[in-house]
């Protein structure tokens, strides 16, 4: 109990390996077998994707699997060197920027008032929160489309994409948010207070910076989620040149078909940014994503 | 969230927080407030902290379910007036409908199979790999990229894949196994299968991760004891380990269902539902009649069944299966 009214001290990053569970068991050639396999069936199609794209449409179709070249930089260059690619990379990122920066921004505003204000409805609120966990985005997205009618400045409008998916985002930020600034100790706001903060200014300057393993883990799901978010796109964008990158590769297979080498390139400039992203932040977006439906 | 922040959450409820669950906490806390400007600046703070999420929430999150109820009531093709009510008949036409009732089958079928055939493959890799292997780290960063990756990008590289005299089948035939080569995505006794397959590729990975940090909190004494009293390594995980993975196991499942039956963005761009609808998933017969075929008001009544199944399940799940494993918010709302 002690330990656990202390988040400081007790890092709630989740899923950081512990040493207490280190495997005790050494590997066996047959694990290491299934490793391999593991990892093969894992990286061979995106292997063939990557390396498809140096390779003509030609040569793919006489052989898919060969070898052998011609090999070209024209499909990877050419995408490279158009303006489409970049635009739907452009509006992913704007979108998705603007889904967490909303969602973490409100989210942590409602859970500093949801955990550290008594009122009556308080509960109410939180209850009210949760219930929306239950409302996925794949199976709203009809009628958010058809409440966005109602709304014309935000149909093919970035913001029509961006607001409810920060929306969704809120219930599964103030569900990991609320415990966890709860349980920094009032000893804390104490003493804030009697160096002259006022509350707002004990929640942006001490609760804030101290609650950010939490504040990493929710802004890593809402991104992750908006940024492969195919369907809202699908339903609010008509204009290509709004399209998120989901939208855009799927787009650009059943435009282009019939150049397979042009597509596998396509596909996969289209994977890096994730992939990217988690070589650089493996730990904190495994933790994340594995920490915040572990509960 | 660990346990121990559960337990604070349960221990500092409503109630006790005024009171102070600890008496000199409790004082603190009071003269804290009797210190403050009263009621006016806290009313304020707390509608300046509340309004923006809560507008949101019901703007984006609960209003459109309310819409899409009303719409279900009407004949609707989204441009009229929204004159035509005709009460329940949507939710009869889509219940009663061969190809909805097939859609939802095809969401039970891809449900169960991901019990049946994901869930053992994901904690029998789990419990080979939590060993001291070379590369252990590496070797979680690639089985997660799949997880990374958007459903969208997904069904493209396996719609290249899968194309007919496309990697797949070459691979296939250089291997002896060519007389396997089928029409992956164009027969319609094996798409749904297909499909199934490329799930598991994307999302396998993730079950193995969750597991593997399951497989962390098993202390390593026990198994010691357990080897020590006799028990086999098969003994000792099928009583010892399984166990104790149960909470996780028990969450994977959760997921595992509520997005099968979600399932819309890989089918729809690897196969549309067809071919003559082999594959169609609820999510996917929603957006075909409610968008594609501007049906609005039969397309409403589609997306309230999805959700009432979805949400029943949830609720069911949580009261009588994750009830044990968390003391959550969800399973106090309904207990």
């Amino acid at each position: 109990m002690s330990a656990a009214v202390n988040p400081i001290a007790d890092s709630r990053v989740p899923a950081a390996p512990r040493r207490r569970g280190a495997p005790v068991a050494k590997g066996t050639p047959f694990a290491y077998l299934v490793a391999i396999i593991v990892i093969g069936v894992t990286v061979v199609p995106l292997l063939f994707v990557f390396v498809g794209g140096f390779r003509t449409t030609p040569a793919l179709n006489a052989d898919p699997t060969a070898t052998s070249g011609p090999w070209v930089w024209s499909n990877y260059s050419s995408i490279l060197g158009s303006s489409v690619f970049w635009q739907f990379l452009e509006n992913s990122l704007l979108i998705a920027v603007i889904a967490t920066s909303v969602a973490v921004g409100f989210g942590s505003m409602a859970s500093f008032a949801l955990s550290r204000y008594n009122f009556r409805l308080r509960e109410g609120f939180y209850t009210l929160f949760t219930i929306g966990l239950l409302f996925p985005i794949g199976v709203a997205s009809l009628p958010v489309y058809l409440l966005l009618r109602q709304i014309p400045p935000l149909m093919e409008n970035p913001l029509g994409v961006a607001l409810p998916e920060a929306a969704f985002s809120l219930p599964a930020t103030v569900v990991i948010l609320r415990p966890f600034m709860r349980a920094i100790p009032g000893e804390l706001e104490d003493a804030a207070v009697l160096d002259g903060a006022s509350r707002l200014g004990f929640f942006w300057r001490i609760l804030l910076p101290l609650s950010g393993p939490a504040l990493t883990t929710v802004a890593i799901l809402a991104f992750v989620t908006s940024w492969n978010a195919y369907l809202l796109p699908l339903l609010v964008f008509n204009d290509q040149n709004h399209f998120t990158l989901p939208l855009g590769v799927a787009t650009f297979q059943s435009q282009y078909s019939q150049d397979t080498a042009r597509v596998l390139a396509f596909t996969a400039l289209s994977m890096l940014p994730a992939l990217a992203f988690l070589a650089i932040a493996e730990r904190r977006i495994v933790g994340g994503l594995t920490g915040a439906v572990k509960g | 969230m660990s346990s121990d922040a559960r337990v604070t959450d349960r221990a500092v409820g409503p109630v006790s927080a005024v009171a102070g669950s600890k008496a000199l906490g409790g004082r603190i806390r009071r003269a804290r407030q009797a210190g403050r400007p009263g009621g006016l600046r806290k009313w304020l703070e707390l509608s300046l902290l509340l309004t923006p999420a809560l507008v949101l929430f019901l703007g984006f999150v609960l209003a459109p379910i309310g819409v899409a109820a009303y719409y279900s009531f009407y004949n609707w093709n989204g441009f009229g007036p929204l004159n035509d009510f005709i009460g329940l008949q949507n939710y009869h036409d889509a219940i009663t409908g061969q190809v909805f009732q097939g859609a939802v089958v095809h969401n039970l079928i891809i449900a169960g199979l991901s019990i049946v055939v994901q869930l053992p493959l994901s904690i029998g890799l789990a419990l080979l790999l939590n060993r001291n292997l070379r590369g252990r780290a590496f070797l979680r960063l690639i089985v997660f990229a799949p997880y990374v990756l958007s459903e969208a990008i997904t069904a493209v590289v396996w719609l290249l894949l899968l194309q007919p005299g496309g990697a797949v089948d070459q691979a296939l035939q250089s291997v002896g196994l060519g007389s396997l080569v089928h029409q992956w995505l164009a027969n319609t006794s094996i798409v749904l299968y297909t499909l199934f397959v490329v799930i598991t590729w994307k999302y396998i990975g993730f079950g193995i991760i969750l597991l593997l940090a399951g497989l962390q909190g098993v202390p390593p004494e026990l198994r010691e004891v357990a080897a020590i009293d006799g028990a086999t390594p098969w003994q000792t995980t099928r009583h010892i380990v399984l166990p104790l993975l149960g909470p996780t196991i028990r969450i994977w499942i959760f997921l595992s269902v509520i997005g099968s039956l979600q399932l819309f963005d890989l089918v729809w761009i690897m196969t549309l539902g067809g071919p003559a609808n082999a594959s169609s998933t609820m999510a996917t017969y929603l957006i075909d009649h409610g968008f594609r075929r501007y049906e609005f008001g039969y397309g409403s009544a589609v997306a309230v069944i999805l959700f009432m199944i979805c949400f029943a399940f949830a609720l069911i799940y949580q009261r009588f299966v994750l009830r044990r494993d968390t003391e959550g918010a969800l399973t106090r709302i309904v207990g």
